[in-house]
This record gives structure tokens, sequence and C-alpha cells, in this order.
């Protein structure tokens, strides 16, 4: 049976080293696959994250061959053949042990979005065409390889003023939401960070969704932002209605 | 002693983060209660997530004539009559403000032309019935719960395995758990604890199911004193992915069949239509399962032992936007375009309709202190579950669960000490492994465990085979209390799974041992020795309970339906239909 060569990163904190590993090939196998035999059959304690192996929970974010991927998602004969499949931890997030890392930061930002506030004596009625861009931004599976790629938190370590590519889908998606009342537009410029995104769409390029992050979340939060704090007749219709700010 | 172990004081320990569980928390924050939420995997990540095809709820926005006695109907002729019609009666009522509650919060659904939430056809419901959003419902009701949830001030402990559930005097007072990151040992002390864990997929080979899903909340239930019901009823969804290998038992959502989906063997005929020639597609799932299983026997299988699945007939771009995840599931995974040419799909193991035995209207388990909902639960969904009734069934009876809890909590007696000696042992029992110089390692185990399960409790059961796997399953009981780990307390997963599969091995005992003694088929529970409904079978829930290490199997009267429910069901006899 044909082989395949793995070379997983074992280690924690205190440090670590790539590990050889040898595994039968199957066809159609996922690097998920390879990992789970290791797990089986060589390494019991290998420590990976993964719950639907199927794309939908977002899980198994690791980087395969160097690139963010979910392990679930990525399929051993798309990679080259013959070539050891170099297996690490997402590097924006403080390793735990071996393929998991710490995400929490994540779930930090994500209470400090204000959240869902629906207009009052509204009729729940709309138009498909009005949420279908909602609902791509709610497709998203919180894998954080977004923020994972994002030079601002990858190179940069700004998690202490960028909330990242995921977080700014999120508020777009309640931004955006036919229903919802509040404007977190001061929250996208100053907790958010929103001007730190400088456009390079990588977080666009390695959504295992598809979502197109830069064009259609990213950057009509940022003409909002513009408009709000920086168009002087939207500052005084602001003053006139009342409407309130978050 | 207890005080050697980080400890938390709650009034209501929900243990799992799924549907059921993140509703039971927010009602018992919004009951006032200090709510404390035990996850194994991160937020976000349950079962739930998984979830496909659309919460059922008569709305009646595209049938105007639906109503919750005609869902009720339905889900009780779907079961096989073996429902808690009270449960039934409940979630039919109640799923409907549920699903509204849920657009509040924030969640987004398909819409009709006429801008309401859009609803779609599933096996089983005589109108299309189906809220949902495209084919990941579960995704936005996991996100819409999440977010509206971490607001309400409830705490989340992600990564923590509960382990064991404490007493005092019979009652349930806390919880032993250790953090998958670290390995360390945490204690809860609570006034109500909320079972919501899910189900028991992993104890078979091919399933639908996550590593999460070890029958934890069923296993601790029935430790703590608590009596399950109808254990052998477990779901094999009829259409999972046969191939490629790695993806084997992979979900392919009902919602393909909602939207117009056919079903043809090998030799191009739509089968269904000598199993079920009025329903055909839109048949229950035990039928459907069944019906594929035996053309694949009979040698009229797809090439790699599945039936053809084909929606290619409908516009490719209606396919992508209703069944977006499934278009790229079979392209990414198997290389099929499903707007081109079917689908090979096959039975895979997806749902346990058995499990804690609850009060309907307030989800009290029979222990006091100790309540259920969802998955883990039982009775809600008798012998078969209809597909969408799992998304409600969270909703509804998630609720219910957290305010009973709430309740209860409000009127338990103060948080007691943890009773040393427990506390002793649920850490003696996670730590020996560590010690054995030598012994099996739980991997393996576990892969006898599930070859054992599909291969002798699985789609068709008899007499001798179901005495085979009791055998077998108590054999690798035994085996399991030799397990060896190797490694560290650190996020170690062979560690993590030597304990989850005691919990995975104590139930599939129950599973089979329920399935010896009803020998009748009904539902999901079919028998090759009892091929026919049994009336006097038709009146009794198994019962599981525990005695020292051994399970025992009784039977207990369904309770009575009112006549005024009962009528519904005329002039047809009930349970008439097979």
């Amino acid at each position: 049976m044909p082989e395949a060569i793995l070379h997983v990163y074992r280690g924690d904190a205190s440090g670590g080293k790539l590990q050889e590993y040898r595994v039968p090939l199957e066809e159609g196998m996922v690097v998920l696959d390879a990992i789970h035999h290791i797990q089986g059959h060589q390494a019991p304690d290998l420590a990976v994250r993964w719950n639907c192996k199927a794309a939908k929970c977002g899980s198994c974010s690791a980087e395969v061959n160097g690139k963010p991927k979910l392990l679930c998602k990525t399929r051993m004969d798309a990679l080259p053949p013959g070539e050891p499949i170099v297996v690490q931890p997402m590097k924006t997030f403080p390793i735990v042990k071996d393929l998991v890392t710490d995400v929490k930061w994540n779930y930090e930002v994500n209470k400090k979005i204000a959240p869902f506030t629906p207009k009052q004596n509204a009729e729940w009625r709309w138009k498909q065409e009005d949420i279908d861009r909602v609902q791509e931004f709610r497709k998203c599976i919180e894998c954080f390889l977004c923020q994972d790629v994002c030079h601002v938190l990858r190179s940069h370590a700004r998690t202490d003023a960028f909330a990242g590519p995921r977080f700014l889908v999120r508020v777009a998606g309640l931004e955006m939401h036919p229903m919802d009342a509040r404007n977190r537009s001061k929250f996208l410029k100053q907790d958010a960070g929103i001007g730190f995104c400088n456009i390079t769409k990588c977080c666009t390029e390695v959504c295992p969704e598809e979502i197109t992050i830069t064009d259609n979340a990213i950057i009509p939060l940022k003409e909002r932002v513009v408009d709000d704090h920086y168009d002087p007749v939207r500052k005084l219709f602001r003053l006139v209605t009342g409407k309130k700010e978050s | 002693m207890t005080d050697r172990f980080e400890s938390h004081d709650l009034d209501v320990l929900v243990i799992g983060a799924g549907g059921a569980g993140l509703r039971a928390a927010i009602e018992a924050s919004a009951q006032g209660a200090r709510v404390g939420v035990v996850m194994k995997s991160l937020l976000g990540k349950a079962h739930t997530v998984m979830a496909e095809g659309g919460v059922a709820a008569a709305l009646a926005h595209v049938d105007p004539s639906d109503s919750w006695r005609v869902h009720f109907k339905d889900t009780m002729l779907g079961g096989k009559m073996l429902n808690n019609w009270r449960m039934a009666q409940l979630h039919a009522q109640e799923a409907p403000d549920r699903v509204r509650e849920l657009e509040h919060w924030g969640a987004v659904f398909d819409r009709t032309q006429d801008g309401r939430i859009l609803q779609r056809n599933f096996g089983g419901h005589s109108s299309p019935r189906l809220a949902h959003v495209g084919d990941r419902t579960g995704l936005e009701m996991i996100r819409t719960l999440q977010d509206y949830g971490v607001h309400q001030g409830l705490e989340a402990f992600m990564e923590c395995t509960v382990t064991k559930l404490l007493t005092l005097d019979r009652r349930v007072v806390g919880a032993f758990a250790y953090w998958r990151e670290t390995g360390r040992f945490v204690t809860f002390r609570a006034k109500a604890v909320v079972i919501a864990t899910g189900g028991i997929g992993k104890a078979y080979k091919i399933t639908s199911n996550s590593w999460e899903y070890t029958g934890d909340g069923h296993a601790l239930a029935l430790e703590a004193g608590a009596e399950l019901i109808d254990m052998e009823f477990f779901q094999f969804h009829p259409t999972g992915m046969v191939w490629p290998p790695g993806v084997m038992g992979l979900l392919v959502t009902e919602a393909v069949r909602g939207e117009g989906g056919l079903l043809r063997n090998a030799k191009g005929e739509r089968f269904m239509e000598r199993y079920d020639p009025k329903r055909m597609e839109l048949s229950t799932r035990d039928m459907v399962a069944r019906a594929i299983y035996t053309e694949v026997k009979e040698g009229r299988g797809s090439p790699h032992g599945g039936a053809f699945l084909d929606i290619s007939h409908k516009p490719p771009e209606v396919v992508k936007k209703k069944l977006p995840s499934m278009y790229h599931q079979f392209m990414e995974f198997a290389n099929i375009d499903i707007t081109k040419g079917p689908m090979e799909v096959g039975p895979t193991g997806h749902y346990v309709m058995g499990g804690v035995r609850v009060d309907a209207d307030t989800g009290a388990a029979t222990v006091p202190g100790l309540f259920a909902a969802g998955e883990a639960s039982g009775g809600m969904h008798g012998a078969n579950r209809l597909g969408g009734n799992s998304l409600s069934d969270l909703l509804v009876f998630g609720r219910r669960a957290g305010a009973g809890a709430a309740a209860y909590a409000a009127k338990a007696p103060a948080h007691v000490a943890l009773d040393s000696a427990q506390v002793a042992a649920a850490e003696r029992a996670l730590l020996t492994p560590f010690e054995r110089s030598s012994g099996p390692d739980p991997y393996a185990i576990h892969r006898k465990l599930q070859d054992t399960m599909q291969s002798l409790v699985g789609i068709f059961r008899n007499e001798d085979d179901l005495e085979r796997g009791i055998e077998a399953v108590r054999r690798l009981k035994a085996e399991a209390r030799t397990v060896r780990v190797e490694g560290s307390r650190a996020f170690n997963p062979g560690w993590h799974l030597a304990h989850d599969l005691e919990n995975m091995l104590r139930i599939s005992e129950a599973v089979a041992r329920c399935a010896l003694q009803r020998k009748e088929s009904r539902g999901a529970h079919a028998r090759l020795d009892y091929p026919n409904l049994d009336p006097e079978f038709g009146k009794v829930n198994s019962v599981v309970t525990q005695d020292g290490e051994e399970l025992r199997v009784s039977q207990s009267p369904l309770p009575r339906m009112p006549d005024e429910l009962r009528s519904l069901f005329e002039p047809e006899p009930a349970g008439a239909k097979t």
C-alpha cells in the first residue's frame, strides 16, 4: 500500500519539533484522516481539535505546508506527491500542545460586540435578496484561519488593537441585518481597529467558506466609518436625528 | 479534601453547549439563576452545528392548513406511537414560538416570496414545515444562541469534561470534571444539573457523529441513579456518504430529498415504490434506511455499496442556493458535481431516540436535582425521529429544562460540602490508566466496540446477534478496565478516549439489552426474528437502571394519551402503519 510521510509538530509552550510519521495512503484521504491514523496507531497523545470532519464546525484549523487550512478539507492528493507533508499549529495563537492553540482571545473579542438589537414595532418581513449578503457573512464557521493569516495579528501581534477579519465579518452581518437598530461605527473605529486593515485580502483567500471578507464586509464597513466620522453632513444628521451610537 | 481542586459554585450547571444546553442556560439565566455551561469542545462547535435541513415548526407560512395538531400527529405516527404524548404535544405547540424567538435574537432564515420564514418538505411531515437556512440551519441556530447567550451572563467552561455527578442522599449536588487543556481537575457545586450532552453515535463504526458523541450524559445519569428509556431505538439516517473511505458516514442532508431528490438503485429503479409507494423518497428515516440497506444486500447497490441519490434534474443554481454545503462536500471530498450527476449514499448511525427519562413539562429526571434535554433525553421521538424535529426539540425542551432547573435551584437547600469519597473515587478512576505499565490501547478497544455494534446491534437485529453483541461488549468492558494511557495529562486525546470509552461501553450494553428484550419491530428497531409490530410492546417503554455495576432492563407502561388527542388518530387505528 502506498505511504504518505508527515512531519507533524510535537511540542508545547516550552518548545518542540517536527516529528516524522508514515501512514498508509487511502483514496480520497484528507490530512485529518492521516492525523487520526497516527493517533490511533502510533501516538495516542497527539493533540488535535476536530469535530464534524465535514468543514462545518471549524475546529481542525492548522497549517499544512505553511498554509492555513482546515485539516478535514485538505486532500492528500492535492499536495505534492512524494514530498513530506508538514503539519503545524496556527502561528498567530499561543500553542497549547502539538496542533492545538489557545484561541480564547477570539471569544473575548466577540463578547465586546454589541448584540443584535431589533427595531421596535417593525414588521418582521423582508425579501430574500435583502438578506443574501447577511447570510454570506453568517456562513462563518469560526475556524479563525482568517485571524491566523492576517498580518496585523500574525506578524505584528496587534491583538490589543485589532479585532481581526472574523469579527469585522460578524459586525458586518449585524450592521447589514434589515432589522438591526444599532450603529457600531464607533466600535469599529476605536475598539475593533478597522483602520489597521490595509486590504491585502489574505483573509478572503484562506476562508474555507469562501466568504468575500474584504470586498463584501470590510470595505463597506470602512466606508461607513469614514461617512459617520468624517462626513459633516452625516454628523449634522446624527445630531438632528439622535440615532444612537455604540 | 475538595480544596485541592479549583471549585465553582453555581445555581445551575449545564453539561453540553449544543442547542439544548445553550437554550437551557439562556432560560435559567433569564430566571435569575447563576449558570455555568461546561462543554468538551470550544463554544459553537457542538453537534448542533452539523444539523443541516431545518427546524420543524407549524408556522403555516407555506401551507396555511398546517397546525400544531397536524405536527403532533405526524410526530406520533413517525415515532410509531411510542412517544411521550405530552412531550410531542408541547413540542408541536411551542416550536413556532421558539423559532420566531430565534429570529428576534438575530437568526436569518430563508424567506418566502411574501417575506416570511420559508419552510421546506421533509420525510414524514405532511406539510412543508422546516424553517431553514440553505443546508446549514444548525450553524445558524448555534451561532444565534451563542451570540445571544454570552450577553445573558452565563459562564462558559470550554474544553472541560464532566466525568462524574456528585450526589448527597441520592440528590445531585455537583460534578467532577477535568480541563482538557491541562488535565487539571475541577469540581462544581450546583443546586441543579442539566444534562444536554447529545448522543451515542461514536459507538458505531459508520456514523455522522463527532468524537464528542460518547453517551456521556446517559452514563452520568445512570450512575447517579436516574432511569433511561427506549435505548434500543437508535436512528440510522438513510443518507450518509459511502465513498471515499475517509468520509464514510458523513451526513447527506434529508433536504436533498426535501428539495426533490430521487433515490434509485443500480438498475435505475425508484425502489421506494416497493417500500412506501405513497410517500416515496419522503418516507420516514427508518423506512428509507432499511430500503437502501435491503437494495444493497440483494445486489442492487451502487458501486461503493449504497444507493444513488439524484438532484441533478433541478437547475444548478437552485441546487447551489438550497444545498450549498452538499454541493461543496461532494465536490471536494468525492470529486462529484451533484448538479450534474447522482451521489452515492447509504445508512449512517445518526441519532439516539432513547435517553434520560424526564418529566415532559420541566425536564426533571427521576433523580432530584437532575434535568435533561435534547438528544440526551428520551421519550419525545418514540421509536423513530422525524427529520427537523431535533432542532425544534432542542429549543422547546432546552428552554423547559432550563426553567425547570432554575425553579428547582431557587427552592433547593444551600450548597453542601461535596462527598470527599466520591471525589477521590472520580480522581482515582482518571489517574489509574497512567499508572499501568502495560495494558491495551483505548483506540484499539474503541475500534472493536464500533465493529461489534455495527455488525451485531445494527439496522437489522436478531436474538443470536444481540446475545453475541452483549457478550462482546461485556468482554470489552473488562478489557477497558486494564487500559493503559501514554503521555502526560496535558491535552491528551488517548486519555480523553479512555474515559469516554467507559461511557460508550456502558451505553452500548444498554442499547443491546433493550434491543434483546423488545421482541418486535417498531420504528428504528427492526428484528428479523420478530418482523412485525406487537401491540403489547406498543404499550410499554423499555427502562434501564444501574444496580452497582450491573444494568437492569425492565418495562413500564406508556403514559395514557387524553381522549382529546387520541381522537386525532381516528378512524385510523393507532400505529397501524408500519
